[in-house]
């Protein structure tokens, strides 16, 4: 038959020869190589202690920013959710009253916003469309969970800890994952 | 006259033959596509508007048949006639884009650039025009002008910082309506569009300035910040209106009525209705009716799909589909064991919360009232 690749090995048909017979050597000679890695450098680590650094372009799970005096910097201007390939942003817009502009940073806020996670595919289109330098993907995962109801994210769970009313949480989140 | 004398005109090597009379612009709309120049200020149906905004400015390499000379200056296509063998370029002449680069620079000096908060992003024309003339930043170095807030009313919104005073407004007010209530104030750097005792306006025909607006200067306080226009689903709709035509396109979410606006042609002014008459449409059709059961419905529109509110929408039969649930039926009529249903967890889209019906913007009671 033609070989299909240049690949190919004949295999070896000999018969075995009386070194081989003894099966032992050979047994020996793996177990020498078994042996030989305990000595050598572990792949793994041992994971909720320790931490593996990740890559400054990793696109994890949503935050929502706000500017240095603690207002939120979207402004529900739908082009995140307008470059998201798989539809998963959705938002509600609102004006903002007065007495609130130390919520939001201009007259316009999102209300409402929500990332489904089961549909985001962490392409990170969202963070570059925002305008407003709003919506950033962090470098941690969305958690593990029994539901789907617990995948949609909701304003809540993405805005960062208010850096006026709450640095310490701040710090904290920050830490957690720097 | 018995005939009317057609003129030869040739625009961008394109040759084309229009009654004399004519402007360059719309001999060149007549071409259509890229051939048209912009126009910020022209409106069609507005009796004597053009002639400010500057971005219609075209070459003329060859004045007539009788007179070949070459205009000496670039010129305003929406105010000038065409003669008989004028030779025209638009796009063809570098020294009509350097020019309209430079006019949308000085459009843009004072504008706030706050797209992401305006109505208008998506179908601005100063947006448009500044994708394809402008540039990519300013060099602009001083604060941008400010103007203290005007009230035009419970339907209108007023930016005066957005405003390239086009005039269309004040020359709709003026021809649609019996009383014109605002105008350009002050002068130069300052001018603004104002009431004169910032007296709201209240004629039945007022509501036409949002749709002439070629940008988000003057916009639809029963749409505001309610909802992205590329989000929308512009249907095309009518009803029996006894003071407009009733022609008009829905903007629809669902099947709630976000916004209703008159049709605009391809050029963004308003289409006319069979009988040839200016589509303008009235108050009670633009703010008032704001339920499906208000209008009989005729279809998806035709969007241009370089726009981007031709994403997601789909014209013909595929848009008047409506979504089904599909499981049972490909399943033998089985019911899946497991279905989210997504209003039981998302907050957004709350089927009880109809934005469409709130007057005027959305602010936070509205969402706090069905906040569980």
């Amino acid at each position: 038959m033609q070989a299909l690749t240049n690949r190919v090995k004949e295999v070896n048909r000999k018969p075995m020869s009386f070194m081989e017979k003894l099966y032992l050597p050979a047994i020996f000679k793996g177990m020498a190589i078994t042996f030989s890695h305990i000595f050598k450098k572990k792949p793994t680590i041992q994971y909720p202690e320790q931490k593996r650094e990740f890559s400054p372009v990793f696109r994890g799970l949503h935050v929502l920013n706000r500017d240095e005096e603690g207002r939120e910097r979207c402004t529900a201007c739908g082009l995140c959710a307008v470059a998201c390939p798989a539809e998963a942003i959705t938002m509600e817009a609102a004006e903002r009253l007065p007495g609130e502009e130390h919520l939001y940073r201009e007259e316009k806020y999102a209300a409402r916003y929500e990332i489904n996670m089961l549909r985001c595919i962490f392409c990170g289109l969202c963070e570059e469309a925002c305008p407003k330098d709003a919506v950033y993907l962090s470098e941690t995962f969305a958690p593990a969970n029994y539901t789907r109801k617990g995948f949609v994210y909701g304003k809540e769970d993405l805005l960062i800890p208010n850096p006026k009313t709450d640095p310490q949480g701040l710090a904290e989140a920050r830490g957690q994952h720097i | 006259m018995s005939e009317q004398q057609l003129f030869k005109v040739t625009i961008d090597n394109i040759t084309i033959e229009v009654p004399a009379g004519t402007t360059i612009l719309n001999a060149a709309r007549k071409i259509g596509g890229d051939v048209a120049p912009p126009a910020m200020c022209y409106y069609s149906k507005l009796e004597g508007s053009g002639g400010k905004c500057r971005t219609c400015l075209v070459e003329v390499s060859k004045g007539s048949e009788k007179d070949p000379r070459p205009m000496p200056k670039l010129v305003a296509s929406c105010r000038t006639t065409i003669m008989d063998g004028m030779e025209v370029k638009n796009i063809t002449s570098e020294k009509v884009l350097d020019a309209r680069a430079g006019v949308v620079e000085f459009l843009l000096i004072n504008h706030p650039l706050d797209c992401p908060i305006c109505d208008q992003a998506g179908e601005c024309h100063l947006q448009d025009l500044s994708y394809e003339h402008g540039s990519e930043s300013t060099r602009y170095e001083f604060q941008r002008r400010t103007f203290k807030k005007h009230d035009l009313g419970p339907h209108i919104q007023l930016h005066m910082t957005r405003c390239i005073l086009c005039y269309r407004c004040v020359f709709t007010a003026d021809q649609l309506t019996q009383k014109r209530e605002h105008g350009v104030l002050d002068r130069g750097d300052h001018a603004e569009i104002a009431t004169f005792i910032e007296k709201s306006l209240d004629n039945d025909f007022i509501g036409n300035v949002i749709d002439v607006c070629p940008v988000g200067a003057l916009t639809d306080k029963t749409f505001r910040f309610k909802n992205r226009v590329w989000f929308l689903k512009p249907m095309d709709a009518h009803r029996d209106c006894p003071t407009c035509s009733g022609r008009v396109t829905l903007w629809n979410r669902g099947d709630e009525v976000y916004r209703v606006t008159a049709r605009k042609d391809e050029w963004g002014e308003i289409e006319d209705t069979p009988e040839g008459k200016p589509g303008w449409i009235c108050n009670t059709c633009r703010f008032e009716k704001k339920k499906t059961s208000d209008w009989i419905i005729e279809g998806p529109r035709n969007i241009n799909r370089h726009s981007v509110i031709a994403q997601g929408h789909y014209a013909g039969k595929i848009g008047t589909n409506k979504p089904t649930e599909t499981f049972a039926a490909v399943n033998d009529g089985r019911k899946p064991h497991l279905l989210m249903d997504i209003h039981s967890v998302s907050q957004v889209n709350k089927p009880e919360v109809k934005l469409s019906l709130i007057d005027g913007p959305a602010h936070s009671d509205a969402f706090k009232k069905n906040n569980d």
